[in-house]
């Protein structure tokens, strides 16, 4: 794979991939540039676009897949990209040289929609007339020769799932890129093109592209009529309201030209295309039955979502634990051969834990993944938002929401990548804040020391129930609760900018293909290591230095020296009395502050505190005898029972993992949300933790 | 008659002749293919009732019953 540099070649030809969601364009997109690709950001937005390289005869194409997109509706930042896409206004994306419009010929009349829309941009086009082998089953005809006649513009069908039709396809982008010819006027809405044209001659000194105009024009208080508007200012404003009041005599213009558009295209599909009676495919026809009966395909949702959280759950622990020996081992081997030193603790507990600290999270990312793609090739994922909107809702979420707030239970790294499946933006940054609030694997270990340590093993009601399996639902509850809870106020605070809508378009049932599953991993792979890892490999290795310096007294310094000396020690000891009404000592709070990185650290560093010996087998048990025996100066147990509980709970709400606030930098494209969500989570921890010790120390002291 | 494509019950087949406001949500439902005169038909309810399942313009749509309510449906 040859990524070479970022920028563009001088003499590479810009051509863009645009179409409907579920029309097989990543599948296409795949099938011309294979792993030439790579996945990146619009700059300043959180849209993510695939760009990839490919060779045809004498030109060097640079490919760029547009996000799918029923329209070119520019309402919202998401939305513009196609359009800014097509008028070349995205740094670093020249304008396109041609287009490949992949429309899903078994669902030709919406797929016109945005066809004929990008058509308008007046960039030289072909159409991949796309899934052309599933139309006999469906009984649909299509005329290609009248279809590509009436649009004037080369009509290629093609299997992107088979590869019929490929070649044509490269053909034909070969042809209009040697021999271009603008696209023909298809006059599907006269009266707002002579409005845009009308805009267009008066303010033409401002070299305002004709795609962007249309787009302002016609979606009032969309984003390109915001920024034509500041743009151009009064004049503007002034002539576009005269025009549209003047065409729309107080419609909507946007509704108006999605009516034009539609009658245009059922005009042109009565020459084009005739619907028999569908060859049903029985099988297809049955499963569809199956899973839509109400009991089975509730109980087969059920049993999905349980398989995949317990893969992301139990298929990685192995690996994880593979990954934190090899560490462990490759660490020894480095420190066997640097000897002891500061260098030597550098490679092993720096940069090797370091590294290991960003693999680590690779199995549970990689297996969610699998799980996610299968099921969005599948087309149940659609599925199951239908069916869990009505749940989510009453957190102020849709339903797809739902698996994304699923996998955050076993890490909420992959869950809050999980959420781009969601197209609603406020959606999604609700379910962003909330997912850290799950409770996650990295909290378990915490979990079974504290409750393991100092939680009665008592039967409660009747004997049915333990008491300690009793506290860990109730820090589930409290994870759930306090994540619904942050939902709400996050969609409360968006609720007047937009009407929270649900239109998902439920696709058929399609067989995943295993080379496009894997080409998409492997996009997951890279971007979560290019991206989040570089920020939690830095953290790791500032840590070590807070842990490590300064050293020792004298030159021969203790390694690892020990963490009451080091940085990490003195801030724990100076920042103690803000934790005291906690019931914490400096010890406490040392491991606490330890593993703000990764909440599981604090028992290697209660262990390195207390001086105990974990290496061994790494079971906690001497560690649990020393913290059940730890004292204050005046001779009070540390670890009481109420202490304990709020620890729990500072704990169960706390944001201490760097790996998500790094995944929240990256998928929010600012540092404003991870900061506020660390801030608002860290005093919901602190407030939770000085609730519950200081009204269970008053009960204690009551009773 | 006329009735709101979220009153329907699963089965019924109707043809959409118009909305209730005028609102982005129903640009949106224009913009899906839900044009005056297209045929619609209730495939399925989610569990609870909501969102519903029509089949438009070729393919199947979920949305809401609040925003189902937009569309006058002649059966």
């Amino acid at each position: 794979m040859d990524f070479g540099t970022e920028k563009t070649a001088l003499d590479a030809k810009i051509v863009t991939t645009i179409g409907n969601p579920n029309t097989g364009k990543s599948t296409l997109f795949n099938r011309l540039t294979g792993l030439r690709q790579q996945v990146s950001n619009f700059p300043g937005v959180t849209v993510e676009y695939a760009k990839g390289r490919l060779a045809l005869e004498e030109f060097h194409l640079e490919l760029i897949d547009v996000p799918g997109t029923y329209s070119l509706t520019a309402q919202s930042p998401d939305e513009i990209v196609a359009v800014d896409v097509l008028q070349g206004a995205v740094p670093e994306i020249p304008l396109p040289d041609a287009v490949i419009i992949v429309i899903d010929s078994t669902n030709l009349r919406r797929n016109l929609f945005l066809c004929t829309q990008v058509l308008e941009a007046g960039i030289p086009a072909v159409i991949a007339l796309n899934m052309t082998d599933s139309l006999p089953a469906l009984g649909i005809e299509i005329n290609y020769p009248t279809l590509e006649e009436i649009l004037g513009i080369p009509l290629i069908p093609v299997s992107a799932s088979t590869g019929d039709g490929i070649a044509d396809l490269k053909t034909a982008v070969v042809n209009t890129l040697r021999k271009p010819t603008p696209n023909r006027d298809l006059a599907i809405c006269p009266d707002i093109d002579k409005a845009i044209e009308q805009l267009l001659s008066l303010f033409a000194k401002h070299q305002v592209s004709s795609i962007e105009m249309r787009r302002a024009f016609i979606d009032k208080d969309g984003l390109a009529d915001e920024r034509l508007s500041g743009r151009l200012g009064e004049p503007y404003s002034q002539l576009r309201d005269e025009l549209r009041s003047g065409l729309g005599k107080g419609r909507s213009i946007s509704a108006i030209e999605a009516r034009d558009r539609y009658s245009w295209i059922n005009a042109a599909l009565k020459k084009v295309q005739s619907v028999q009676d569908p060859n049903k495919n029985k099988a297809v026809e049955v499963l569809d039955r199956v899973l839509n009966q109400p009991l089975i395909g509730s109980l087969i949702f059920v049993l999905t979502m349980g398989a995949v959280f317990q893969a992301v759950f139990a298929w990685a622990s192995p690996l994880i634990e593979l990954i934190n020996l090899g560490v462990a081992a490759l660490s020894q081997v480095s420190s066997d051969y640097l000897g002891d030193g500061l260098i030597s603790s550098f490679v092993s507990n720096g940069l090797i834990s370091g590294v290991g600290s960003v693999i680590v999270f690779l199995p549970q990312i990689l297996i969610l993944f699998i799980f996610i793609i299968i099921l969005e090739d599948t087309g149940y994922i659609s599925r199951a938002a239908f069916l869990m909107d009505r749940v989510m809702r009453g957190m102020g979420l849709s339903g797809q929401a739902f698996i994304p707030m699923l996998s955050s239970f076993a890490c909420a790294v992959p869950g809050i990548m999980g959420t781009r499946i969601m197209a609603d933006r406020h959606d999604r940054l609700a379910t962003i804040l909330a997912a850290p609030f799950m409770t996650c694997s990295a909290r378990l270990p915490v979990y079974s020391l504290l409750i393991g340590t100092f939680i009665p093993n008592t039967h409660v009601f009747g004997g049915f129930i333990y008491l300690q399996g009793l506290t860990l639902l109730f820090l589930y509850l409290l994870g759930i609760v306090g994540g619904g809870i942050t939902a709400l106020i996050v969609s409360l605070l968006f609720w007047k900018r937009k009407k929270s809508t649900f239109l998902l378009e439920m696709p058929p049932y399609r067989l995943p293909k295993l080379s496009n599953v894997a080409i998409k991993l492997y996009g997951r792979a890279v971007v979560f290591l290019k991206r989040a890892g570089t920020i939690i490999f830095s953290v790791a290795v500032l840590v070590w230095v807070l842990a490590s310096f300064p050293m020792g007294n004298g030159t021969k310094t203790e390694m690892p020296p020990s963490i009451s000396h080091s940085y990490l020690g003195q801030m724990s000891k100076a920042v103690h009395p803000l934790f005291a009404p906690l019931g914490w000592d400096w010890k406490v709070t040392a491991g606490v502050i330890a593993s703000f990185p990764a909440r599981e650290v604090i028992i290697a560093a209660l262990a390195t505190i207390y001086a105990v010996d974990l290496s061994s087998d790494g079971k906690a048990t001497p560690l649990s005898e020393k913290i059940k025996n730890a004292m204050h100066e005046n001779g009070t147990k540390v670890y009481t029972i109420p202490m304990v509980l709020g620890l729990l709970v500072f704990y169960a709400l706390c944001l201490q993992c760097m790996a998500t606030v790094a995944v929240i930098r990256k998928e929010t494209e600012t540092w404003t949300w991870p900061i506020i969500s660390w801030v608002y989570m860290t005093s919901l921890g602190y407030g939770g933790a000085f609730l519950v010790y200081q009204v269970g120390t008053a009960m204690a002291w009551a009773t | 008659m006329k009735t709101t494509l979220a009153k329907m019950h699963v089965g019924q087949t109707g043809e959409i002749s118009g909305f209730h406001e005028s609102d982005q949500t129903v640009e949106n439902l224009l913009q899906m293919g839900l044009t005056e005169g297209s045929a619609i038909e209730i495939l399925r309810l989610a569990p609870s009732g909501d969102p519903i399942e029509c089949r438009v313009s070729g393919y199947s749509l979920s949305m809401r019953k609040m925003d189902a309510e937009l569309v006058i449906v002649t059966i």
